[in-house]
């Protein structure tokens, strides 16, 4: 076991993968000599070549179209859109070109395409710079999402995303990209729609996802103190969906809480709430709480972005209400 | 009263609003001298001239993006995006453009856009002329949405959107530009965020808009005659949504269930199940139930979309299904 | 071109308020009380202040992410830049968009696009507008050498030559995007060259000479206010510092970057005012210290307004999203 950061771990990810697939690419903005805004590919051109890795233009739509086509054709690909809020300058590419070319072929056409993007705020950089769109994928059919919230996480989807022949979006989270956390020693394996009991509880079950999965963490932690002891789900993967476990755990607490970094209308939050409502109605003792940032875009000023992005305070007051409920 | 179709009743409304106020203006791939590929702006270049009917190159971020700039410049742009499936090209612009502008500019200036676009299935139209996309503009903040199902609210919608001095996302299906309903020579405007009980019933609730409103008035036909009530509402407007009256109908029937056209995951139904859950737990009797496309992309091949698309079976089965399920 | 001595001292002056205002802001940002990112445009400033010399006051603003000259140049008081820096509620944006979005409704400064590309058609807008409104109003939309391959480029410049819109597209290529220089995501040398797939004029100036850009974009806005149409003009020019501040900048060669700073703008023409006997080299020092004094001081009471401003509410958070409705 060691222990490194979250980027060294995606930076290795990628490295092993690159030396075990010759024909694996990757393509970006600034990812080459500059190795990446958040330096996760520092290194890399210099290892494989500007062939293997492709610094672009700033051109989201044909980043993302000439990866598909590369992948479609024989060429493992991982593209980097720097920030999850450009994604929307290439979103026909994305939902019209990426997510159902293999449908429109008749299953003809294998996609192994990664779109590495990352997002979240917390850092003061404003509306376009800081979102969680992840509720805008999970509307697309032809989509995996895998949004990994530690460093061992992390490693094990990447190898998952790079080696399945389907289009994954892998959104990281800025804040996440300096934590620190362990990872063996030897090459394994994390399977997409498996989600993740960061915490083990009997009170209430907390359903979180990316950096949100530190916040409940620490929430439940000043919770525990109070003698309320929550359960703490990482989904890991938003599609495909584990809600297996979530059942399993809201059978035996009865109450459920979710939390997420985008916005709460439309949210990754109504959905897992309606399927749980749908699957697990009779054992739901307060209806499900859902935390999600206030329907706005981020400001940018410190108290403002404070105010609007859900923090531990109000993940505990999600909680409360749900045990709580009358 | 006079029966006009909602292709008509549009017209009016754009030709209306175009004599009222003379910055409103429109933009479009061939809506001039064509009339728009769906007939829907026949006539007008001949009326206001080339300078107030625009036809564009195939440019979508233009046509978004310019109807941004010009509508913070003091013009009143309404656009057309040919298909709804092809909003996504232009998401930048819709999304962070459109509806944060005002925001994120510390609401210095206002945006009186109308973005008007055709959404849904038509038969064999396939993948990327199919979607009913919806769903990811209710997630942007900033946005308004309007869904109408009928002459009347289309004409009446429209009216609101163009003299909004926000941007709004305008829905129409294709398939109901043919359809006739009545709508009055006088003017008169309906308003955002209100939504209409088509049907009055005391056994089940049924939220939907646009297209999936006539499937659901026919299945409440058909279950009326085996003895179920189901009252029908039509949101009109998803962006506001009028959550009172679905909240005081659900404390009413206890049971509810949505009907959309545009995917499951992640879809319309997905939010309005939340809060009903949040708002209304202690009054459901059944867990809410929710009625859209199956999860894939549209497929080309009209039995194929015949079985992705809810139909009015689709629909009278999960009625019964939350109609009988036991009360806790 | 003649230009009167009023015109060079105000460029003077503005220069040199843009530089020594973000040397403050360099001043400031170990201090911790700053947050967000900030792209300083040191070095620059014959492009940004030389091209909005030749704008009127009517005249509409897009600046570019490294645009706090432009917004010197178009006349926002410096007290409020400062509160947007600051992220006070007394800012342009209300603490909302930050030091990137810096606006003024009054004074044309439409405000900024994030999303980099987003600029071009929303700017196009803004000149459809305008010609509309026969109001007589230039757009001069002022972006990056990076920004200018998003597919958004395209379709503006296209369609604004189309129309003849009243536009001029300035490019202050400083040869890179981030850690990309320019050689390496373009086959062409000159960005302006772009111009001739448009059918319109694309001009070349030397980006650090003040008196240069200005002439050529007085030129291109004159021929927009004739109703000629757009331009497309490309400032070659270099930035001093990093992309943004905090970042290494370890793609440039240091040799380079010393290279352009003895191309120094305001030095450059602080010698030509000379030369042209309108500053004495011997009371060049007096004068320049006057004119230095007088900015410090506007400087450092803008810090001052700044800090003693409030922030924002943290429920401000909810407000400036839509523009109050009628119907609702």
């Amino acid at each position: 076991m060691r222990e490194i950061t979250f980027v060294e771990s995606l930076r290795m990810t990628l490295k092993e993968e690159m030396q075990n697939d010759p024909s694996l690419m990757l393509i970006g903005e600034d990812i080459g000599r500059y190795g990446g805004i958040f330096g996760v590919t520092k290194g890399l051109l210099e290892e494989f070549g500007p062939h293997r890795v492709r610094s672009t233009p700033i051109s989201e739509s044909a980043i993302i179209g000439s990866a598909l086509g590369a992948a479609m054709t024989g060429i493992r690909t991982v593209a980097e859109i720097m920030y999850v809020d450009f994604t929307t300058c290439a979103m026909d590419q994305i939902v019209n070109q990426v997510a159902k070319m293999r449908y429109m072929s008749g299953g003809k056409a294998k996609i192994p395409l990664v779109i590495r993007t990352q997002g979240g705020g917390g850092r003061g950089n404003a509306a376009q710079h800081s979102q969680s769109l992840e509720a805008l994928f999970l509307h697309i059919p032809g989509l995996k999402i895998v949004m990994p919230s530690t460093p061992y996480d992390a490693r094990g989807l990447l190898k998952t995303a790079i080696r399945d022949d389907n289009p994954v979006m892998f959104i990281e989270h800025k804040l996440l990209y300096a934590t620190k956390g362990h990872i063996p020693n030897g090459e394994y394996l994390i399977p997409f729609g498996q989600a993740d009991i960061k915490r083990k509880g009997k009170d209430v079950t907390v359903i979180a996802i990316s950096y949100m999965v530190l916040k409940a963490l620490r929430a439940a932690e000043q919770l525990a103190k109070k003698g309320i002891d929550v359960e703490v789900i990482d989904l890991r993967t938003l599609l495909p969906l584990d809600l297996e476990s979530l059942l399993q755990s809201i059978h035996k607490t009865n109450r459920a809480v979710i939390v997420h970094e985008g916005c709460r209308r439309g949210g990754i939050g109504a959905e897992i709430a309606s399927n749980i409502m749908e699957e697990a109605f009779d054992f739901l003792d307060a209806p499900v709480q859902r935390v999600g940032t206030l329907d706005v875009p981020i400001p940018y000023s410190e108290p403002l972005e404070k105010a609007v992005i859900p923090d531990e305070e109000d993940i505990m007051t999600a909680v409360k209400k749900v045990l709580y409920w009358k | 009263m006079r029966e006009i179709t909602f292709s008509e009743a549009i017209r009016e409304a754009l030709r209306e609003e175009m004599k009222r106020d003379g910055t409103v203006f429109l933009m479009g791939e061939d809506i001039g001298r064509f009339g728009g590929v769906f007939g829907v702006t026949k006539g007008l270049v001949e009326e206001f001239g080339e300078e107030r009917i625009r036809d564009t190159p195939i440019s979508e971020t233009a046509l978004v993006g310019g109807a941004v700039g010009a509508s913070i410049a003091g013009t009143r742009p309404v656009v057309e995006i040919m298909f709804a499936d092809f909003l996504a090209i232009c998401m930048d612009e819709i999304h962070h453009k459109a509806g944060k502008w005002r925001y994120s500019h510390g609401g210095q200036f206002k945006l009186p856009l109308v973005i008007r676009t055709a959404m849904g299935h038509v038969f064999g139209a396939g993948p990327e002329h199919s979607e009913c996309p919806e769903a990811f503009y209710l997630h942007s903040p900033g946005l308004k949405i309007a869904v109408p199902s009928t002459p009347y609210d289309v004409k009446g919608l429209l009216k609101t959107a163009i003299r909004d001095d926000n941007p709004v996302l305008f829905f129409e299906h294709k398939l109901l530009y043919n359809t006739k309903g009545p709508v009055p020579e006088k003017e008169y405007l309906v308003p955002f965020g209100r939504a209409d009980i088509e049907r009055n019933g005391r056994d089940i609730t049924l939220v939907t808009y646009s297209f999936m409103t006539h499937e659901a008035l026919k299945a409440s036909e058909i279950l009326s005659k085996e003895g179920i009530e189901v009252e029908v509402i039509d949101l009109r407007t998803l962006s506001p949504m009028d959550k009172e009256t679905v909240i005081n109908s659900v404390k009413k029937t206890n049971r509810l269930i949505i009907v959309e056209e545009g995917n499951r995951t992640g879809g319309v139904g997905a939010e309005i199940t939340a809060w009903v859950l949040e708002e209304a737990f202690d009054y459901l009797d059944a867990p809410v139930k929710r009625v859209a496309s199956k999860d894939v992309p549209i497929p080309f091949n009209p039995v194929m979309e015949g079985f992705v698309i809810p139909n009015t079976g689709d629909i009278i089965r999960a009625i019964k299904e939350v109609v009988y399920k036991d009360s806790r | 071109m003649k230009i009167d001595k009023e015109k060079y001292f105000w460029i003077y002056t503005k220069m040199l308020t843009q530089r020594m205002l973000e040397e403050k802001i360099l001043e400031l940002i170990p201090t911790g009380k700053l947050t967000g990112h900030f792209h300083l445009g040191i070095g620059e400033e014959a492009t940004f202040i030389g091209a909005c010399a030749a704008l009127e006051e009517k005249d509409y603003l897009m600046p570019t992410h490294r645009g706090l000259g432009c917004v010197i140049g178009k006349g926002i008081p410096l007290k409020k830049i400062m509160a947007d820096i600051y992220g006070k509620a007394t800012g342009t944006t209300k603490g909302k968009g930050g030091v990137l979005r810096i606006c003024d409704a009054q004074l044309g400064v439409l405000g900024l696009s994030g999303t980099l590309g987003g600029i071009f058609p929303i700017a196009m807008g803004a000149a459809l507008s305008s010609k509309l409104l026969k109001e007589g109003r230039v757009t001069l939309a002022i972006f990056g050498d990076g920004q200018s391959n998003r597919g958004t480029f395209h379709e503006a410049l296209n369609l604004a030559s189309v129309w003849k819109l009243p536009i001029v597209y300035l490019c202050e290529n400083n040869y890179f995007a981030i850690s990309t220089s320019q050689s390496r995501v373009m086959r062409i040398k000159n960005i302006a060259d772009r111009a001739k797939g448009y059918g319109i004029p694309g001009r070349v100036v030397d980006g650090n000479d003040a008196l240069a850009v200005y002439e050529m974009t007085l030129e291109a806005v004159n021929r927009a206010r004739a109703g000629k149409g757009p331009t497309l003009i490309e400032a070659k020019t270099y930035r001093w510092r990093p992309h943004f501040e905090g970042e290494g900048a370890s793609y440039r060669d240091p040799k380079e970057v010393e290279i352009w700073k003895k191309r120094c703008p305001i030095h450059r023409l602080r010698k030509k005012l000379i030369d042209l006997k309108l500053l004495n080299p011997s009371q060049d020092k007096k004068i320049k210290g006057k004119i230095a004094e007088e900015i410090a001081e506007e400087i450092d009471e803008a810090v001052r307004y700044a800090e003693e401003s409030p922030m924002p509410r943290p429920e401000d958070a909810l407000e400036d999203l839509f523009f109050p409705s009628a119907t609702e």
